[in-house]
């Protein structure tokens, strides 16, 4: 029961959300309620998790591999608890962040159902259940990227949607060849069913299409150019949930496949995934050298970020899968915050333009500290925890000879440095310009979030131990899927 | 695009044949919902279909005037509707089943034919359908 | 039939891909509405195609012929098709106001997003 209840509490939520359409006080409210229960109903998953290692629920307790399993193992879990978090934060800091009119067309319906179709696609046992939730997902972020109206919305959208509906195009073409392959769609008996098969040239074909569908949804390098020209259009708020979310989704989608179904051509698809990931993170950090635009430069590095991931499940070892974990949730977390930050940013100082903000450092050094920690943990300086995360992909990358790669991957980081560094002389470190509005007061709702997620990314950066522990644990799950098979089938033969 | 449009002359034939199809229409969703599970029917397409009966109306008379019918507005139905079908799974997990598990009443009653949880989560689906129809359909007619 | 199947799935992929890739907001539309329906035709014809022997136990019998139709297949479809007919009145309505908003149907005129918008003049369309 308790793994249903991250996807139903969401669900239960939206749809009382949508009676009280009228009344948006009482949304807000509901909106932190869930979601502070979100947050305790997947902390107590993955505390139970990590004790048994992998839970399933056959959905109408139809058998797998006939009925639609729900699985969720440490990985999920853990994600699962960190997309609650930033659920919370982000709706906390919404309360102010989100205006009026938003809330009044349906702001709080679409996140509880965005929430819902995150939680479903990571913790479904099932690829087409998965298209489902990836569906669900897209739909409300599809609404929340156009809420609004303006142009620049309006024009965001069409781009995002059109490349993802690409992306779920190619995904579905993806499971029907491998239903015809296989003839099932329940991952665990994929796993079983996939190596018995004397079709490998076939299963790489549908691999290759899995990792363009997911490349795309995760934005990965070449398919990522929805996300810059559609990430900056919402209120922060919602960029701060999609840069937490989404993109994650999908390298979720990418570390599931690729270790419980293809792995039977590693040398082939793994190589792939390396390539794309030295690619990723170049291109991304390239991008954002260009720009001078808080958010379009924070969506540059998303993608950049992408990369590293993807390193990690490239290199297919138990220490680069449980540094690619752990290296998610830290960017998670600190993308996150950085995004509030350059909202609270465009509250003082009433634009996102780096070139007309400065001198915040002797105004809000509160603000000033909370952009610089989670900036340099991006950046991955000791001893905040993206440092551990890239020393642990940079340590699994030399010890299976990628040299190149960790090379790139360190350039990156450099880069990361530079347009960090950036950022900070210019909204920050340099005196204000003349015309400069003047600074407004700033509302605890959106301080006190962004301090507890900083608070939070720091302490993983700080205390590695527990995280490392469980992530490396997630990671072993993954390397041996038959715990994940037995537990699905259990005695079916 | 925002040309004003050319007033035409109503016909009376819509408006008179709609006042017969509706209600026929509207039965006939009903029994499509309620033989849905073992035939051919079910939830989805006995909302549509009452969707679309409901639609003819907002054609025939205007958007306004099937407001105006309507007992509920679109997006409480849609609600509602959410909220039917997951409380159908749930009526399992308070029997100490899996979620979602059909269970049945065991003799059947007449013209319903046999009750369980599944018809509920229909009925659910059948809410959330001509609620999500309408709202879309409304929305766009009245833009 | 399989073969017909095939070839139509492939049809519909390769015209839907060339409607995707042209500039007008409508034929994008079409070529996605395309894309879905080639999607759903090679979905269908990932099952084996049985035709006459529905997935039925006979009366009397406790199992099913040796031989019958897959039906998951097209409960997928089904399901594949509930979703795009969601997704295509979202994107429907979102063109529509895009047109509204920009005046235009190209995607050449919808550059704010990547370039300043220097004209925000409605109707300016750019040189070809």
């Amino acid at each position: 029961m308790t793994i249903v209840l991250p996807i139903l509490l969401p669900m239960g939520m939206g749809a009382l959300s949508l009676l009280l359409w009228k009344r948006p006080l009482a949304q807000r409210v509901l909106a932190v309620v869930s979601c502070a229960a979100l947050v305790g109903v997947n902390a107590w998953l993955l505390m139970d998790v990590q004790q048994v290692g992998v839970r399933v629920v056959q959905i109408g307790n139809w058998l797998a591999p006939f009925g639609i399993s729900l699985v969720v193992d440490v990985l999920s879990a853990l994600l699962l608890l960190t997309v609650a978090v930033i659920a919370l934060v982000v709706t906390l800091y919404g309360q102010v962040g989100i205006d009026e009119g938003r809330v009044r067309s349906g702001y709080y319906p679409l996140l509880h159902f965005l929430l819902m179709g995150v939680n479903g696609a990571l913790s479904t046992g099932d690829l087409f259940n998965l298209y489902v939730w990836f569906e669900v997902l897209l739909m409300a972020s599809f609404v929340l990227i156009a809420l609004g109206g303006g142009r620049e919305n309006i024009e965001g959208a069409v781009k995002y949607v059109v490349l993802n509906l690409l992306a779920s195009t190619l995904f579905l073409s993806g499971v029907g060849l491998l239903y015809n392959l296989a003839g099932t769609l329940n991952m665990a008996d994929l796993a079983r069913q996939l190596p018995t098969l004397q079709a490998l040239n076939q299963v790489t074909l549908v691999a290759i299409l899995f990792l363009i569908a997911f490349g795309i949804k995760a934005a990965a390098f070449p398919l990522f150019f929805w996300l810059p020209a559609s990430y900056h259009t919402p209120p922060v708020t919602v960029t701060a949930l999609f840069s937490g979310l989404l993109t994650k989704v999908g390298v979720y989608a990418l570390l599931r496949t690729f270790t419980l179904l293809f792995v039977q051509d590693v040398a082939f698809t793994h190589t792939v995934l390396l390539v794309m990931a030295g690619a990723t993170m170049v291109s991304g950090v390239l991008g954002a050298a260009a720009q001078t635009d808080f958010r379009r430069l924070l969506s540059f590095h998303i993608i950049s970020q992408i990369g590293y991931p993807l390193m990690g499940l490239g290199l297919f070892t138990q220490a680069s899968l449980a540094a690619a974990i752990y290296f998610l949730v830290h960017v998670m977390l600190a993308k996150t915050a950085l995004f509030l930050v350059a909202g609270m940013v465009e509250r003082l100082q009433g634009t996102f333009d780096l070139k007309k903000l400065g001198g915040l450092y002797t105004r809000r050094l509160d603000v000033a500290v909370l952009f610089l920690l989670p900036a340099l943990s991006l950046a991955g300086l000791p001893p905040l925890s993206g440092f551990f995360a890239k020393l642990g992909l940079v340590k699994a990358g030399l010890a299976q000879g990628q040299g190149v790669l960790v090379f790139v991957s360190l350039a990156v980081s450099l880069m990361t440095l530079y347009s960090m560094t950036k950022v900070w002389n210019e909204a920050f470190w340099k005196e204000s310009p003349a015309q400069l509005m003047p600074t407004r007061s700033l509302s605890p709702w959106l301080w006190l979030p962004t301090a507890a997620l900083v608070l939070l990314s720091l302490w993983i950066g700080l205390l590695p131990g527990p995280l490392f522990a469980l992530a490396n644990q997630a990671a072993e799950l993954l390397l041996h899927p038959e715990l994940y098979v037995r537990a699905v089938l259990g005695g079916v033969p | 695009m925002n040309k004003p449009r050319r007033v035409l002359q109503r016909s009376m034939m819509l408006p008179v044949a709609t006042r017969y199809l509706m209600p026929l229409l509207l039965l006939f969703s009903v029994f499509l919902l309620l033989r849905g599970h073992n035939e051919v029917g079910g939830g989805f397409i006995g909302g549509l279909v009452a969707a679309s009966a409901l639609m003819l109306y907002a054609i025939a008379e205007s958007p306004a005037a099937l407001r105006a019918l309507l007992p509920v507005a679109p997006r409480p139905l849609v609600g509602a509707g959410l909220l039917l079908a997951l409380l159908s799974g749930l009526v399992a997990v308070a029997s100490g089943k899996p979620f979602m598990t059909g269970l049945w009443i065991k003799t059947p009653l007449p013209v319903l034919g046999k009750l369980g949880t599944p018809l509920l989560f229909d009925v659910g689906v059948y809410f959330l359908v001509i609620g999500i129809v309408l709202w879309i359909l409304l929305t766009l007619a009245e833009d | 039939m399989t073969l017909l199947l095939a070839i139509a799935a492939g049809v519909l992929f390769a015209a839907g891909i060339y409607m995707v890739l042209r500039r007008s907001l409508l034929k994008i539309l079409i070529g996605l509405l395309l894309l879905g329906y080639a999607v759903n035709l090679l979905l269908f014809n990932s099952a084996v195609l049985v035709p006459g022997r529905p997935p039925l136990i006979p009366a009397g019998q406790d199992q099913p012929p040796a031989v019958y139709a897959d039906p998951l297949a097209q409960a997928l479809i089904l399901t594949a098709i509930v979703i795009s007919f969601g997704v295509t009145a979202f994107v429907v309505v979102l063109f529509r106001k895009a047109y509204a908003v920009v005046d235009s149907d190209d995607l050449n005129d919808m550059r704010c997003t990547d370039l300043p918008c220097l004209d925000e003049l409605p109707g300016k369309r750019s040189e070809q």
